[in-house]
């Protein structure tokens, strides 16, 4: 084979682009960072994280805790005494392994985070490049088994959304009824779902392993739901993250009594 | 008409540099047209390849400030005027003269591809019967035109020059189309991870962005064949469920 040798590589930042090729990387960087700076603090703090019937999707499945929502009751005694305890430690490395793994979020924080490269034709002044082809970002194929567990989340959130339409009423019974709180947490599950069924790796597992489709309807019309939503897999990413983080401190604010959830029905 | 000044890349693989000429752009004028111009107006031994003007046989890449694009589906008007409009060749491939780099690179890329391998065919006659909804797939892959942006875009070439290891989007749509056809029966999966070098694609996407032909490179021909390579080699319960359920 012939010998390629392209130009020069050039130092960081280096372009012919006149457009304002770093905007989009910044604001990149800025989201992802308040996301995850939010979600930390909020994951440490243990309290505050329900509301009436709600439950903030930073704590759910809530599998140890001090609230009407635990699964197995409280802390659990194994839990180390020098570590503090939060439920959210518990389960929020599945989400966050799964949009760590995720296929839009690789791409866009490796440009804005890694600068790798800075933006599309900017040069990135790196002299070693080993992709997603050896340790450590080769675990990143480890992303199906995040949306198995992502998938299973789903159910779980939407469960907590069913429960959002059930207020206790002052006899003490229970009533249906819907509150700002209660569109809140199904849109959170509508964002999530959007994001969560648009993922590159159910796309393949539904029917992107095919290469002969015909024999197989159900499937091709998985297939195509999946790619519909997969298109606006972007779209569904920044959504459903500001969204979650929104609810959380929806609920968060409306156990502190700062916001007033405004019943509806 | 506006005078307009085109900082155009002049040199060889031995080196070059930018010059500055002067033209007027008129109304529904593209940079082909501007570079035509400036030939022969003032730069008569300017080197440019071209062909149908058409955005079809994919000769004029290069890239206008800064950008990877097709001098002849990129109108002057959507390039801001007020400022020099540099041009320069491809990036990712050596220059050959002026704005000509040399791609043929990517032609010995392509005979390194497992051809083809149909099955038996279906009917007596030695045709197959093909469902169009078996083809859809492949069909967006077959409107690339080899203009090679993708493969100037793409970092990995042109920043890191793996172009030992790494064969590039454009090639990553060629292996998908005949890894989705429905007749093909041949494996380039083992390939597609260790020669082709699928690992180093870090879905920036760039090669999506640049496509003249809108093909979707990133998210439906690069990210399934990962997902393909990831059932074979990296997926622990599939490997297991292949071992259990192998056929002796």
């Amino acid at each position: 084979m012939t010998s390629v040798s392209a130009a020069p590589r050039s130092g960081f930042g280096k372009t012919q682009r006149r457009d304002k090729w770093w905007l989009k990387p910044v604001m990149v960087f800025f989201g992802l960072s308040m996301f995850v700076v939010y979600s930390t603090w909020a994951a440490f703090q243990g309290d505050h994280y329900t509301h009436g019937p709600y439950l903030s999707p930073f704590y759910s499945p809530e599998l140890f805790g001090d609230s009407p929502h635990a699964w197995f009751g409280p802390q659990p005694g194994w839990w180390p005494s020098w570590m503090p305890f939060s439920p959210a430690l518990l389960i929020l490395w599945a989400p966050g392994g799964f949009r760590f793994t995720c296929y839009y979020y690789r791409g866009a924080y490796y440009k804005s985070f890694w600068a790798d490269p800075p933006a599309c034709a900017v040069s990135e002044g790196r002299k070693k490049y080993l992709g997603e082809n050896s340790l450590p970002l080769i675990l990143q194929n480890v992303h199906r088994y995040f949306l198995y567990i992502a998938i299973a989340f789903l159910f779980v959130l939407s469960y907590d959304a069913y429960l959002g339409f059930w207020f206790t009423a002052a006899d003490g019974t229970e009533e249906f009824g819907i509150a700002i709180g209660t569109l809140v947490l199904i849109v959170n599950v509508i964002f999530l779902s959007g994001y969560t069924l648009g993922c590159h790796s159910f796309r393949h597992l539904v029917g992107g392993i095919l290469n002969v489709f015909s024999k197989n309807p159900l499937r091709k019309k998985c297939f195509d739901c999946v790619t519909c939503l997969n298109v606006k897999h972007q779209l569904f990413a920044w959504l459903s993250l500001f969204w979650v983080g929104f609810t959380d401190v929806y609920v968060r604010l409306c156990s502190h009594g700062v916001w007033t959830d405004l019943r509806i029905l | 008409m506006t005078e307009v000044t085109f900082r155009l890349w002049r040199g060889d693989k031995s080196g070059g540099e930018f010059k500055d000429y002067q033209t007027d752009v008129t109304e529904g004028m593209v940079v082909l047209d501007a570079i035509h111009q400036v030939q022969a107006e003032s730069a008569g031994d300017l080197a440019v390849r071209w062909n149908c003007k058409a955005g079809k046989c994919g000769s004029c890449s290069a890239e206008i400030n800064g950008n990877p694009r097709l001098m002849c589906m990129t109108r002057c008007s959507d390039i801001p005027l007020d400022e020099p409009v540099t041009v320069q060749p491809m990036k990712a491939f050596p220059v050959i003269r002026d704005l000509v780099s040399d791609v043929s690179w990517n032609y010995e890329v392509k005979q390194r591809i497992k051809p083809f391998k149909p099955r038996k065919p279906d009917n007596a006659d030695g045709t197959w019967t093909v469902h169009q909804e078996d083809i859809d797939r492949v069909q967006e892959f077959r409107k690339c035109i080899e203009c090679f942006l993708c493969q100037d875009v793409c970092h990995v070439l042109r920043e890191h020059s793996k172009h030992d290891e790494f064969i590039g989007p454009r090639y990553f749509v060629y292996t998908a189309a005949l890894e989705m056809h429905p007749l093909d029966t041949e494996d380039r999966l083992p390939e597609v991870k260790e020669a082709y070098g699928v690992g180093y694609c870090n879905i920036t996407k760039c090669c999506t962005v640049v496509c003249p032909e809108h093909i979707t490179i990133t998210d439906n021909a690069i990210i399934p064949i990962k997902e393909r390579v990831v059932d074979r080699f990296y997926d622990p319960l599939k490997r297991l469920f292949r071992k259990l359920f192998a056929k002796s």
